[in-house]
């Protein structure tokens, strides 16, 4: 055992510039060829995976929501038939949801955090490859099912008892329930490293108020996840029991009780929306503090605010219930607690809205979609309170006024932020910038687009129109708003199509970025773009909440630090005093066959239960596998 | 940017106990999203029982030896447990062994017991939702009970191999953790299922 260092083991401290960089580089980078891209576990290739895999499925269900827009632009289309509009909005709602909202988060957290906290790797990295191929199969399992006419036709939510195999004897309803399984192992996995990084791999120095405001969101999102996924998880678990075993949970004829799935998919449906929202809030803190060129003013405000709303996120989930019949007071308390979360929310923006006052503002890109956040979230926050009250909900539930209301929360809420993240941080991921004049365009196209698609929804809802009709009828007088919105979201769709023209050029022939091309404040910009493998050559020391603010020269550091095996420093949880050099996983190819055998399970579970029995033997062997030391120094201490 | 060494942390050690540790914190946040599903289940338990006029529906309540047996037993093994985390800590190979085997032969007893308790739950998952919600939460906490065996199995095997360095102490120490867990969602569970269709 050797608890001290042993005389032989190269550290950081004997070695300088180049040629340390080129030291740990070797140490920490991903092996090359197809075999080392399979085994990958730096947090930055993973993430970058994740990112470029979420837009894909945006991408996918963008068009499903074009689709859905021509069927509707006038009445008695016949572009998609009844049963394949089903298909299409569960699929849109699905995709945008599981496959892009949520995971799009954690990829940037994934991206993001680690080199936000100053250290090399998140915690556990092969934990964080397992978590990605599981999405990726989840989501590839959706899309794959819904091109052999499979996809799932019962709404985003699947609620029985239209879901129940009795109105839906196909695998449809089934292929939804174990994307959702898949996909929330995937966001718990990550969810659980996030903490852990946030909670022990900070740099020494950046005690609890030292924290970017953006990794104390993800930090509250993950655990909104860990605390809100379990329950779609028995949800999705006991819907799937119902169809393949014949379990009773919703069967109202053998005590069953079709409520109890609202009750189980609200009580993570409601949190969900937060779990969207919370980073995009951090992203706008984070844009917001660098082009105002001043700190968020209200620091303890917001992130009060932010574990306020976490909170309060768990006491909602009932008023997407409203009409189910409930008692008064359980309708009065919901009304009462969803309009209570409207004030952290309304704290923040207030805090926004004082820090562009007081800041000298620099209208670049990312700051223009912070703005279109601010407007169009707030919009969405007013139609929020109004359907927080029962009558106004009771009238226009189930229409367009909540698809409007949802889509100005949701799109204005995260979709905005992340397009502002996406320029912001695209030149540390690629070492290049986006191009300016594009990304104007991107802005005005979208903050356009959008409005136009989405404010006349508000006003169908009121006039009349019902959600996830396929078609209406001339004479309902609909048509004129409809063709505007359609209108509008091409002009969204357009705006989407010119951010990916954007990238593309850009990564050829984008201006080089350097270290901190917007003179930022936070330690992701301390390091080149795009990082090396081990992100920083020595672990910085945190003395300020704004540290290349505080000094834009030089960068205090630690040493001693292995230079020949994979090592991060490990610091306490409130102080950040260093307390460990802990070995850190080399690349596997463990997690991405264990991953292989839990899709094999999750799949082979739909079709026969005895799936669980032979379906277990292979996981367990991934996962010894996985852990069994392989006998590297590391390992070996 | 220039960099300036201030501090030096070559004197620290590679591995840790309990919360100063990377895994115990990781074992932590499991822990909290595994008893956040035994909490929504036991949510959900409780909803179907206050809807439904009679409960159990259409059956007895489970017989009592078999959970009561196992009460007895997950509350005695935590002295094995505890012995075993000392052992860990004093880094003494040779108790550690003893105490994971130990430890290994009650997960494997409470595993057979516990197909005794689905054979007298009296019910089957497909008579009644009563069925269909005790069938699911004794199957989610097995789960957790067939997972920490598998872990103990493997770290004892693991004790007994060249792998048997030092770092390992501290993994034994999370594992009996997360026995403490899986213990200690036993107890409410068993008041669940056991006790209240007697109420």
């Amino acid at each position: 055992m050797s608890i001290a260092a042993e005389p032989n083991d190269l550290r950081d401290d004997v070695l300088n510039g180049l040629q340390l960089s080129t030291q740990l580089e070797r140490v920490w980078r991903t092996p090359s060829g197809w075999m080392g891209a399979l085994m990958a576990v730096d947090h930055k290739v993973v993430g970058r995976r994740y990112i470029v895999t979420a837009f894909v499925f945006l991408l996918l269900g963008g068009i499903l929501a074009v689709l859905m827009r021509v069927q509707l632009a006038g009445p008695e289309k016949t572009f998609l038939s009844a049963d394949k509009y089903n298909q299409v909005f569960t699929m849109h709602g699905s995709t945008m949801m599981f496959l892009f909202a949520v995971p799009v988060m954690e990829a940037f957290a994934v991206y993001l955090v680690p080199l936000m906290v100053g250290t090399r790797n998140i915690a556990f990295p092969r934990l964080n490859a397992f978590s990605y191929w599981m999405f990726l199969f989840g989501g590839c399992f959706l899309w794959i099912s819904f091109l052999f006419n499979v996809g799932p036709d019962v709404g985003w939510f699947s609620y029985v008892p239209l879901s129940s195999l009795q109105f839906t004897p196909t695998k449809r309803a089934d292929v939804w329930a174990q994307m959702i399984t898949f996909t929330e192992v995937a966001a718990l996995a990550v969810a659980v490293e996030i903490v852990v990084t946030v909670f022990k791999l900070r740099a020494p120095g950046m005690t609890l108020d030292r924290i970017p405001l953006f990794v104390w969101a993800m930090l509250v999102t993950a655990f909104l996840v860990m605390f809100a996924m379990p329950s779609i998880m028995v949800a999705s678990t006991s819907l799937i029991l119902d169809r393949l075993v014949n379990t009773r949970f919703y069967d109202s004829s053998s005590g069953g009780h079709p409520l109890l799935w609202q009750h189980l998919f609200w009580f993570f449906g409601h949190p969900e929306v937060y779990i969207i929202f919370i980073p995009g809030t951090g992203m706008v803190s984070a844009i917001l503090a660098t082009f105002a060129r001043r700190p968020v003013i209200g620091y303890p405000v917001v992130i009060l605010s932010l574990i306020a709303t976490g909170f309060l996120s768990f006491g909602l989930w009932v008023h997407h219930m409203f009409v189910t019949g409930l008692p008064q007071l359980g309708a009065a308390l919901f009304t009462a607690s969803s309009m209570l979360i409207a004030v952290p929310s309304g704290l923040q923006i207030f805090c926004w809205l004082a820090t562009l006052w007081d800041g000298r503002p620099v209208y670049r890109t990312p700051l223009l979609f912070v703005i279109g956040f601010i407007v169009i979230f707030v919009l969405g926050g007013l139609s929020g309170v109004m359907v927080a009250s029962v009558p106004i909900d009771t009238q226009v539930h189930d229409t367009y006024f909540v698809v409007a209301h949802f889509h100005y929360v949701l799109i204005g809420g995260a979709v905005f932020p992340l397009i502002g993240a996406v320029y912001y941080w695209f030149p540390k991921i690629a070492g290049r910038m986006l191009s300016e004049r594009l990304g104007r365009w991107n802005f005005w196209l979208a903050f356009i687009g959008f409005n136009v698609a989405f404010f006349p929804m508000h006003i169908l809802g009121l006039i009349g129109m019902p959600r996830r009709v396929y078609t209406y009828t001339a004479d309902m007088d609909w048509a004129h708003l409809n063709l505007l919105s359609s209108g509008g979201a091409l002009i969204f769709a357009l705006s989407f199509a010119l951010l990916l023209v954007n990238v593309i050029y850009s990564l050829r022939k984008g201006e080089l970025a350097g270290d901190n091309p917007w003179d930022a404040s936070t330690l992701e910009w301390a390091t080149s773009s795009p990082p090396p493998p081990q992100n920083f050559d020595r672990i910085p020391v945190v003395k300020h909440r704004d540290p290349l603010w505080a000094d834009s020269e030089s960068l205090p550091v630690v040493a001693g630090l292995s230079a020949e095996r994979r090592e991060v420093l490990l610091t306490s949880l409130a102080e950040a005093e260093p307390q460990i050099r802990e070995a850190s996983p080399e690349p596997s190819i463990w997690p991405l066959l264990a991953a292989i055998a839990t899709t094999i399970f999750f799949i082979g579970s739909i079709f026969t239960p005895w799936a669980v029995l032979w379906g277990t033997p292979p996981m367990a062997v991934t996962l010894i596998g996985w852990f069994w030391p392989t006998g590297s120094k590391e390992d070996e201490e | 940017m220039r960099q300036t060494i201030v501090r030096d942390v070559s004197d620290l050690p590679t591995y840790g106990y309990g919360p100063r540790s990377g895994p115990w914190w990781g074992a932590m946040g499991f822990m909290a999203l595994e008893g956040m599903g035994f909490a929504v289940a036991i949510g959900a338990y409780l909803y179907l029982y206050a809807v439904n006029p009679s409960w159990p529906i259409g059956a007895s309540p489970p017989d009592l030896w078999p959970g009561t047996v196992e009460t007895v037993i997950y509350v005695l093994s935590i002295i094995p447990n505890e012995f075993t985390n000392r052992a860990a800590h004093r880094q003494d190979l040779a108790k550690v062994r003893i105490g994971l085997i130990v430890m290994a032969l009650i997960g494997i007893a409470l595993l057979v017991l516990r197909g005794f308790e689905f054979a007298h739950l009296n019910t089957r998952w497909d008579n009644s939702a009563y069925g269909s919600i005790v069938w699911l939460i004794l199957g989610l906490h097995t789960t957790h009970l067939a997972t920490d065996l598998g872990d103990t199995v493997v770290l004892a095997v693991l004790m007994f191999t060249r792998h048997a360095k030092p770092r390992r102490f501290s993994d034994v120490t999370d594992n009996v953790f997360y026995w403490n867990f899986v213990v200690l969602a036993w107890l409410p569970l068993y008041v669940l299922l056991d006790w209240v269709p007697r109420l």
